[in-house]
């Protein structure tokens, strides 16, 4: 059977579209609003022979990932925001060390023990770090559904392509919602490249060793962080990703990821009535961000109306693209509140109007 | 009459041990405690299987000694990433040999959650009661009134508490199967300890459950003693706090002479 | 008699050796001294006594000394 639609969770979804793209090694701990995606591994791992363990900690599980990545396997932790703070050391470790790794936040509200309702304020800690030193992680965000499927797989690929752990970022909205979703078959492992760096004993070979530490008074590190960067680079040259609609021609353009895209998209459907043209700009790889896509956009385009469930993180990255090509308006909900697309087209149609009653207009 | 007399070379290094000369201190008890590992490894035929966590520690560069495959873990994380790695290889011979540090400070939630699991993994732990790589800093296991550059005129129970004696606590664990100190001060003393690494070893050989072998190591540098005043410090004063020998033992493996 | 006194040899690597003098408390037979002059890491290495003066017992191969080297630093030979 080549594929298998299926009505299942948003952290069920990433389970089985996890395992299907030949992850064989979960390593977990539970935290809400995540809880299904290790309660369904905990089952399907066993079913396709592979490891389950529920960690310790999110510190033991991401720790757990690097020792089962450096092995040669196509290995996954999740979890959700205060978790993530919790594994930056072991991704930083795993950039340094150039292991590949999946890693899904389902986020919640923030920060400290915030809530568990559907924020999207991680943004900064997956873009910039939040690991120390320099080093960057893709960063997936799916906008629900059938992408929770397929950038499931491009993640993976991703990360053995790169030697890079890559986050997939969801939150607690798109974690919980049921979708039918339909997956492909099963990849078959023989068929993925061989690693030739990885540790399975020395037999018929030279002793290898794995470490970030470069002490050496020869520059060893400065070298490594160039060709570390130079990998970042290749990234940003060819794996941007994003989605736009109906934007060519748009008196506003919403830029909005993941479940915040979603509203968006229906806000402006709403506001075709009131002969608004409000198209869409959606970010799909948040790290690297389509900075040249939106830039181009921003040239033809007067108004520029960034949402998002947070206190304006990505808002950083428009600004970046855009300067002052063309007007920045911003707004933006914490703490988990989810609006509905009526609540958001308020915010269009003010940025549209310029009178600044939902959100503001940012000075660049 | 000078006579030609044929010899035999009885001791020198093991393959499992690189020729690199290491960068450890006169009298350092790491440089024991590697050999000792490497010679168990190649006497059980096992440098081609093994995969090896070393800690952050003074050990961090184990690998430029070790002449097996090894991987770096961040601070005290050694056991889980081995066990990572032993859940994708579980044929293969996975070690960590870590630091009172590593192992009993920031390490303490892995290490006994590994332990607990029973996971097939083989741990040397190097208990030198102070932090030597970055500088003589109280450890876990830094004894009463031992002086630390962060316990100024020496450990105080009531500022600092009392020594952590983790391999006890870890025996108390049912996926444990065998746990024995011994030190590196005097030619008897290296000669068991050789005998109880091997024994570890071989349990993860036999799938028995997860095994740990404690070393009170010296650190001439950090106690600011010689080398053979630190062998005196561990033999006479260590060992109270530490005292050495079996501590749990479910093998049932009978002890070869 | 030469015969009894040569049971066993050690080589010592003077390079490799850091100076600490473990093996020299540790040789039963006094077979090993400090070189005062420094090998190029600064150390005074140990060095076997090849001679056997009369009276001495000299090296039976026990390799203790070898034991307790933290370096390596030393290897053992016995007579056939």
């Amino acid at each position: 059977m080549p594929s298998e639609k299926m009505l299942m969770n948003g952290s069920q979804t990433v389970g089985e579209a996890a395992v299907r793209a030949g992850c064989r090694y979960y390593f977990g701990y539970p935290i809400t609003p995540q809880n299904e995606l290790p309660e369904y591994l905990s089952a399907r791992m066993l079913d396709v022979g592979g490891t389950f363990i529920q960690g310790e900690s999110e510190v033991a599980s991401i720790n757990m990932v690097l020792g089962a990545s450096v092995a040669g396997g196509r290995a996954m932790t999740s979890s959700s925001s205060p978790g993530v703070s919790l594994k930056q050391e072991g991704i930083s470790y795993m950039a340094g060390m150039e292991l590949p790794a999946v890693i899904i936040n389902m986020m919640r509200g923030g920060p400290g023990l915030g809530n568990i309702a559907p924020s999207a304020a991680d943004y900064f800690q997956a873009t910039r770090g939040g690991g120390h030193g320099d080093y960057r992680t893709p960063v997936l965000a799916p906008a629900g559904g059938q992408e929770l499927v397929d950038l499931t797989f491009v993640a993976f690929d991703l990360a053995d392509k790169y030697r890079n752990p890559v986050m997939l970022l969801g939150d607690g909205l798109m974690g919980q919602v049921m979708e039918p979703v339909v997956f492909p078959d099963f990849i078959d492992l023989a068929d993925l490249p061989k690693k030739d760096w990885i540790l399975d004993g020395c037999k018929g070979r030279e002793p290898r060793a794995i470490y970030s530490m470069l002490l050496g008074q020869q520059g060893e590190l400065y070298k490594h962080n160039l060709h570390l960067q130079e990998k970042y680079d290749r990234m940003t040259a060819e794996e941007l990703r994003w989605e736009t609609k109906e934007a060519e021609d748009a008196e506003v353009v919403v830029v909005a990821y993941g479940t915040a895209a979603r509203i968006a998209e229906s806000a402006a459907e709403e506001l075709k009535a009131e002969g608004i043209r409000a198209g869409l700009f959606r970010p799909i790889t948040l790290w690297p961000f389509p900075l040249p896509a939106l830039r181009a956009l921003s040239k033809k385009v007067p108004k520029i109306a960034v949402f998002e469930l947070s206190m304006g993180q990505m808002v950083e990255d428009v600004i970046l693209s855009v300067g002052e090509r063309a007007e920045i308006y911003f707004h933006g909900l914490p703490g988990g509140i989810i609006p509905t697309p009526a609540q958001v087209a308020g915010f269009i149609r003010s940025a549209v109007k310029g009178d600044g009653i939902v959100g503001r207009r940012i000075d660049v | 009459m000078s006579e030609q007399i044929e010899y035999t070379k009885i001791f020198g290094r093991p393959e499992s041990l690189k020729e690199t000369p290491t960068h450890y201190c006169p009298g350092c008890g790491h440089s024991v405690a590697h050999r000792l590992v490497a010679e168990c490894l190649d006497e059980l035929g096992l440098r081609e299987k093994t995969i090896g966590v070393p800690p952050v520690g003074c050990a961090v560069l184990a690998y430029n000694y070790f002449n097996f495959d090894m991987v770096e873990a961040p601070h005290g994380r050694a056991l889980a990433v081995a066990t990572g790695i032993k859940r994708v290889h579980p044929d293969k011979f996975v070690l960590t040999y870590q630091g009172d540090g590593d192992l009993a400070a920031i390490g303490t939630a892995e290490t006994i959650h590994a332990a607990n699991r029973g996971e097939r993994i083989s741990t040397i732990f190097i208990n030198n009661a102070i932090y030597g790589m970055t500088g003589g800093q109280m450890a876990p296991t830094t004894l009463l009134g031992q002086n630390a550059t962060t316990a100024p005129g020496g450990r105080d129970p009531r500022l600092h508490g009392r020594p952590i004696d983790i391999s006890r606590m870890l025996a108390v664990s049912d996926g444990v199967v065998f746990v024995e100190r011994c030190a590196l001060t005097s030619f008897k003393e290296i000669r068991k300890a050789k005998k109880a690494i091997k024994k570890a070893f071989q349990c993860q050989l036999d799938d028995l459950g997860f095994s740990l072998v404690e070393l009170l190591s010296p650190c001439p540098t950090n106690w600011k003693l010689t080398p053979k005043a630190s062998w005196d410090w561990v033999n006479n004063v260590m060992v109270k706090t530490y005292p050495l020998g079996v501590i749990k033992d479910i093998t049932g493996y009978e002890d070869k002479k | 008699m030469a015969k009894n006194t040569k049971k066993g040899k050690i080589v010592i690597d003077r390079e490799r050796c850091k100076g600490c003098h473990l093996c020299i408390d540790v040789c039963p037979n006094n077979r090993i001294e400090v070189d005062a002059s420094l090998n190029k890491k600064g150390y005074s290495p140990a060095r076997f006594k090849e001679t056997v003066n009369e009276g001495d017992k000299g090296c039976t191969g026990c390799a203790q000394c070898a034991t307790v080297c933290p370096d390596v630093a030393i290897e053992v030979y016995r007579a056939k």
